[in-house]
């Protein structure tokens, strides 16, 4: 036996598990129509793969994962997939989300089990691949897709979490009271893919009969089942690991980096259906609780209408709403018409005698019960504070982000302040800010690069004017070198458009070397241009010495202008790694500021050196000197080509950059 | 309604309830020693705080009902008519009442908005607007009756024969401050005064005890924490310990300190106010410890005898620093973060 | 007279001493500030709309740096916008004026495909190259990139474009704030 750790805070309400957790996993009528929702899991939503009007089997795959967060979806069961759009989802909001919805045919005919029987030997990404299409997601709550959290083999302890904290909610407890063994051959698997040290299984200890079955279907494996004391909330992921292990995973790391990963009993119960069975997750245990007739848990199949259950159930005429949920973590359901999906866990029919309205708010006292039950170890009162001020600046300085919205100081609070609608609004208003703060920065870059291209158009067709304009005394004579020049030059225009138009949106992190050196080089192109200028003017006035001297000193510019182009190309190189490494949060936006300028200042460069080989073109065409012009616009194009090599190279080092940001 | 959907059953109400009945021991053994005065002096608070947060809560709109029933404004006054004289004229009292609701809390915005603690706001208006109205301590099983008290407390007037010498006396406190800046005795000899009781004021002694036990049961219930009450006694202690074992002739022994004035008054009841007090445990240590070497300051350096209200004051000032500085780091986090992403 | 004189004297040196460490504070610990440009281009929504009567946000940022426009007249940003502009720069809030200017809500444009005759015109409008297309050949609008300008609606010769709000998605969707009954003031 370990030694169990406490977590700071915590609360004791009232459980009302009895109602719901004396009778058996109960299987209701199948309904006649299903609405499967694409998106039951974090990240990308599953992509339809069915077309209207299909028959598909029990089990069957109607949706695709899209990317690497996302998870398959499957048909419930069997029958005809009669609508594909926006329909009544499970959410807060009430807004629609896609699903799939389908009539059932009445049969539920089953299509193959596809189970992975060689699991043992297959590789990681295989496994990996599997549990995506087979929609395998955590079951406790965060709906993460289980493929992204197997396969670390590092692992000190491996949690299983049965404590099952909130009130009324009992699906886990009789999942575990009936179906142990299965849920242990889950754990077998995870184990096995995982190798951790230690396999603990954390029930709260009002489940003693669930610590029974399972401890009788661990004996010999190994796992230890630890009974932990009830305090609300340690059914929470970071709260059952420091109660197990001591070890606190603070807000923004992953439980792998502190060696330790913590699965739901019913997760590893759809792991084990999925792996050894082929049963891809199409139904789960939810409980029905409230103001209901029969209330208890049933297996209900993913996309079952809510209102088919709680009919089913009884639900009584005086219940107002629906919890989808538990009463400290839940929400209302805006319609019953939603389907089930991977993510419900347990509804609750509202009833006055249950849940009696809350005494009116009064203002905080600021006696600091809240912060004395936050698991969190946050200052309730003061990130209230600051979201009702709606400043939300200090609000994540006091780390709102760290709130885990389990409701502890709501619950105590003798103002009756809805404390956690206050943390929700704001954490929404910062993402929202930061999105808009995102389009801003992409809207001014996208806007700064038009303008630079407009400029950059304009002084091409003067030059172009200019050229025409300009007498040609020597053109007859070297038709050809003209020609060639001319290509040339179009050619290596045509390749920087090219580089530079891949790399319009994006944003290349410079260091401030790199940027240096790109303002020398803009400015020794600009010299060079200006020369080559003179040099034109001067070549039409008086062909000869002068106009020679004038592009030899244009080729000399020129090839400074490499020079440093290639320093700087350098400086982005190894200036782009260092600033693209530490991908902390506050890192982006100096970097996306200096790498906006620096773009800038590049493209000014290039536009300047483009201005510079067109006088180049004309000094060379009227001084007929192709073997002088040909080296120099050699020079210039590959000086183009290391300028775009080097933009590359950095766009890439950013991207790198924001795909670390992201994860 | 959004979750949690469930809440305990514990509010506001509840909270004031318990801290005024903590205090009934306390007004119980005043009334034994001094009479009914304290109870004229209580409802003459009440019913001025009552009217006047009343009066408050109807000119900024808000609703006057359940702001009343909270049972906020009943504590000050209460609270404020345990720390004045009960000999007191009434209108002192109802000066120092209004001022404390009208400008120490209402002004600020009402319940839970205040940064000073209303009570003490009104008992410092009152100490240096009337000082010497202020020093009208009634002396134990004194020589008015009942009737007496009250002309004496609305009209001014004593039975005939009596002097307001012999109807008052100084507190010990009081008592000894003057004698030992008039170059006094020592301790010892001073201590022979028969406003000297066991430990510190005779029959205010026992007041002093009724406090804690009162204190003791808001322990018990959870409405307060122990932090800021033993840390305030630790540092009225911490300064009044080792100058008593310097010169015990000159300062008086920490026992007295602990019983005397309204130290117990103070530290279960005035320093444990959630509203004007810092959130955090060691906030609390820090604010208590503050208020301990300030009481003990004032007291014995400076120009009052007690000092409950000032130190308080001065402490209330220093609470959103404190709350600043010792906001715990978050689960799992070593510090706290510093700034995390700017966002204006 | 010599108490007097010291005081002057100790006056002096506090004053000497005190501006030493003021000057010292201010070379050691001295922040590098943004040019106030960008920071209130940081501020600016960047539709680059033109509402604000200045081609773009940054001419309207310098203008306002400069001293030449007044902080409300960017409907974009919204009153929200304007009361951060009055916030950095230290002056008082100040509303849209009346009948001016209406706030609308955020849009993207839309380019109906049947109707379009590939003008380009819409895209040489566009101040962000939120538009693909080319000559005789159908345009589209890239939604996330579209800031809601609508300086593609003038230059077009069939009217194809028209301004779509953007609706809630579960995606974009916000807690809003709390109410709380009591706080409701009596009426």
């Amino acid at each position: 036996m370990s030694a169990l750790f406490r977590f700071h805070g915590g609360i004791h309400p009232p459980e009302f598990k009895a109602l719901s957790n004396g009778t058996p996993i109960a299987t209701p009528p199948l309904p006649a129509r299903f609405a499967v929702p694409l998106s039951q899991h974090l990240g990308n939503p599953a992509k339809a793969c069915v077309a209207l009007g299909e028959r598909v089997l029990a089990g069957q795959r109607i949706g695709d994962a899209d990317g690497r967060i996302s998870a398959a979806v499957h048909a419930p069961t069997s029958g005809v997939v009669s609508a594909i759009g926006p329909h009544a989802v499970a959410h807060p909001s009430g807004l629609l989300q896609d699903c799939i919805v389908i009539d059932s045919d009445g049969l539920d005919n089953w299509c193959a089990p596809s189970p992975l029987p060689n699991w043992q030997d297959a590789g990681d990404d295989e496994i990996r691949t599997f549990l995506r299409d087979m929609g395998v997601v955590g079951q406790g709550g965060a709906v993460f897709p289980t493929s992204l959290k197997l396969g670390v083999n590092t692992l000190e302890q491996l949690i299983v979490n049965g404590a099952e904290c909130e009130p009324f909610i009992s699906c886990d407890d009789r999942l575990m009271r009936e179906r142990a063994g299965e849920i242990v051959d889950g754990i077998r698997i995870a184990a096995q893919l995982m190798r951790p040290r230690t396999v603990l299984i954390g029930i709260e200890d009002n489940k003693p009969e669930a610590i029974t079955a399972m401890r009788a279907a661990c004996a010999g494996s190994g796992f230890e089942v630890v009974a932990i004391p009830t305090l609300y909330p340690s059914g929470g992921a970071k709260q059952l690991i420091r109660i197990l292990t001591g070890k606190k995973v603070p807000h923004g790391v992953r439980a792998t980096d502190m060696g330790v990963q913590c699965f739901n009993v019913g997760t590893l119960y759809s792991l084990k259906r999925a792996m050894m069975d082929g049963e891809p997750v199409i139904s789960r245990i939810l409980t029905l609780s409230g103001d209901l007739a029969r209330p208890g848990n049933i297996e209900a199949r993913i996309g079952t209408p809510f209102a088919h259950l709680l009919a089913w159930a009884g639900i009584q005429p005086d219940s107002e709403g629906v919890i989808m949920g538990g009463p400290m973590m839940g929400f209302d359901l805006p319609s019953l018409e939603a389907g089930v999906s991977k993510a419900s866990n347990c509804l609750i029919a509202k009833s006055r005698a249950l849940f009696p309205p809350r005494p009116p708010a009064l203002p905080c006292i600021r006696c600091g019960e809240c912060a004395s039950v936050c698991p969190a170890e946050l200052q309730p009162m003061d990130l209230y504070w600051f979201a009702k001020a709606k400043d939300l600046g200090r609000a994540q300085e006091a780390d709102l982000f760290d709130c885990i919205e389990c409701g502890a100081c709501s619950y105590v609070c003798p103002s009756q302040l809805p404390l956690v609608d206050f943390y929700k609004f704001a954490k929404d208003e910062i993402w929202a800010a930061e999105r808009d703060k995102k389009a801003a920065d992409r809207a001014r870059m996208r806007h700064d690069f038009r303008q630079l291209r407009l400029e950059r158009d304009k002084a091409e067709k003067a030059q172009r004017l200019a050229a025409r304009a300009t007498p040609a005394p020597a053109s007859s004579a070297a038709p050809d070198p003209d020609k060639a020049a001319a290509i040339r030059a179009a050619m290596a225009r045509a390749a920087e458009k090219k580089a530079e138009d891949s790399h319009a949106p994006a944003k290349t992190p410079l260091s401030d070397d790199a940027k240096r050196a790109a303002i020398e080089a803009a400015m020794t192109r600009a010299a060079a241009n200006k020369a080559a200028r003179e040099s034109a003017v001067s070549t039409a006035a008086a062909p000869g010495d002068e106009a020679k001297r004038a592009a030899i000193e244009a080729a000399m510019a020129r090839a400074a202008a490499r020079k440093a182009a290639q320093g700087a190309a350098a400086g982005a190189e190894a200036g782009a790694t260092p600033v693209a490494m530490p991908a902390s949060p506050s890192q982006p936006k100096p970097a996306i500021d200096d790498a906006k300028r620096a773009a800038i200042e590049a493209a000014m460069a290039r536009a300047a050196a483009r201005k510079a080989e067109q006088g180049v073109e004309v000094g060379a065409a009227s001084a007929a000197m192709p073997s002088q012009a040909k080296p120099a616009i050699d020079d210039a194009k590959r000086a183009a080509i290391e300028a775009a090599m080097a933009r590359a190279a950095a766009k890439k080092a950013e991207r790198d950059a924001a795909q670390k940001g992201d994860n | 309604m959004h979750a949690p959907y469930i809440a305990r059953p514990s509010t506001v109400s509840v909270i004031m309830l318990k801290v005024l009945l903590a205090l009934l021991p306390a007004i119980a053994v005043s009334v034994w020693f001094y009479g009914i005065a304290l109870l004229v002096q209580l409802s003459l608070a009440s019913a001025t705080a009552l009217l006047a947060e009343a009066a408050m809560l109807r000119l900024r709109g808000v609703p006057v009902a359940p702001f009343l029933k909270d049972g906020s404004a009943l504590l000050t006054a209460w609270l404020l008519a345990l720390s004045m004289p009960a000999l007191g004229a009434w209108w002192l009292i109802v000066v120092a009442t209004l001022f404390a609701i009208v400008v120490g809390k209402q002004l600020y915005g009402g319940l839970g908005n205040n940064p000073f603690n209303p009570a003490m706001v009104g008992f410092a208006v009152a100490m240096v607007s009337f000082p010497a109205q202020m020093a009208h301590w009634g002396m134990p099983h004194g020589p008015l009756d009942s009737a007496a008290q009250l002309a004496w407390i609305f009209s001014r007037e004593l039975p005939a024969g009596l002097s307001l010498d012999a109807i008052s006396m100084a507190t010990p406190l009081d008592y000894l401050k003057t004698q030992l800046l008039l170059g006094g005795s020592d301790i010892a000899s001073l201590k022979q005064a028969p406003m000297f009781g066991h430990i510190a004021g005779v029959g205010s002694e026992w007041v002093a005890l009724a406090y804690l036990g009162g204190g003791l049961f808001l322990l018990q219930q959870r409405v307060i924490s122990y932090q800021a009450p033993l840390a305030m006694l630790a540092g009225l202690t911490a300064l009044a310990v080792p100058l008593w074992l310097w010169q015990p002739a000159h300062y008086v022994d920490p026992l007295f300190h602990l019983v005397a004035g309204a130290t117990l008054l103070a530290a279960f009841f005035i320093v444990t106010d959630p509203v004007s007090g810092p959130t955090s445990a060691r906030g609390k240590l820090i604010f208590g410890f503050g208020v301990g070497l300030l009481i003990y300051v004032i007291r014995v350096f400076g120009g009052y005898p007690d000092a409950a209200a000032f130190a308080v004051l001065l402490m209330n000032i220093a609470v959103p620093l404190i709350d600043q500085l010792t906001r715990p780091p978050a689960f799992g986090k070593r510090k706290r973060t510093k700034k995390a992403g700017q966002h204006a | 007279m010599s108490g007097f004189l010291t005081a002057l004297a100790i006056m002096a040196a506090l004053a000497i001493l005190l501006g030493a460490i003021l000057g010292f504070a201010s070379v050691r610990f001295r922040v590098e500030a943004d040019p106030l440009v960008d920071k209130i281009d940081a501020i600016l929504p960047q539709t680059q709309c033109g509402q604000c009567s200045f081609p773009g946000c940054r001419p309207y940022a310098e203008a306002i740096a400069g001293g030449e426009a007044d902080i409300n007249q960017c409907p974009p940003g919204g009153e929200d916008g304007i009361r951060k502009l009055a916030e950095l720069l230290g002056v008082d809030f100040k509303p849209f004026d009346e009948g001016a200017i209406e706030v609308k809500p955020k849009s993207v444009a839309l380019i109906d495909e049947t109707t379009c005759i590939g003008c380009t015109l819409c895209i040489q409008a566009c101040p962000v190259d939120a538009i693909v297309g080319a000559a005789k050949q159908m345009h589209t609008i890239i939604a996330s990139e579209c800031t809601g300008c609508e300086l593609c609606l003038p230059p077009c010769p069939v009217d194809c474009i028209q301004m779509v709000p953007v609706g809630t998605t579960v995606a974009n969707w916000k807690w809003s704030y709390p109410v709380i009954p009591i706080k409701a003031v009596k009426a």
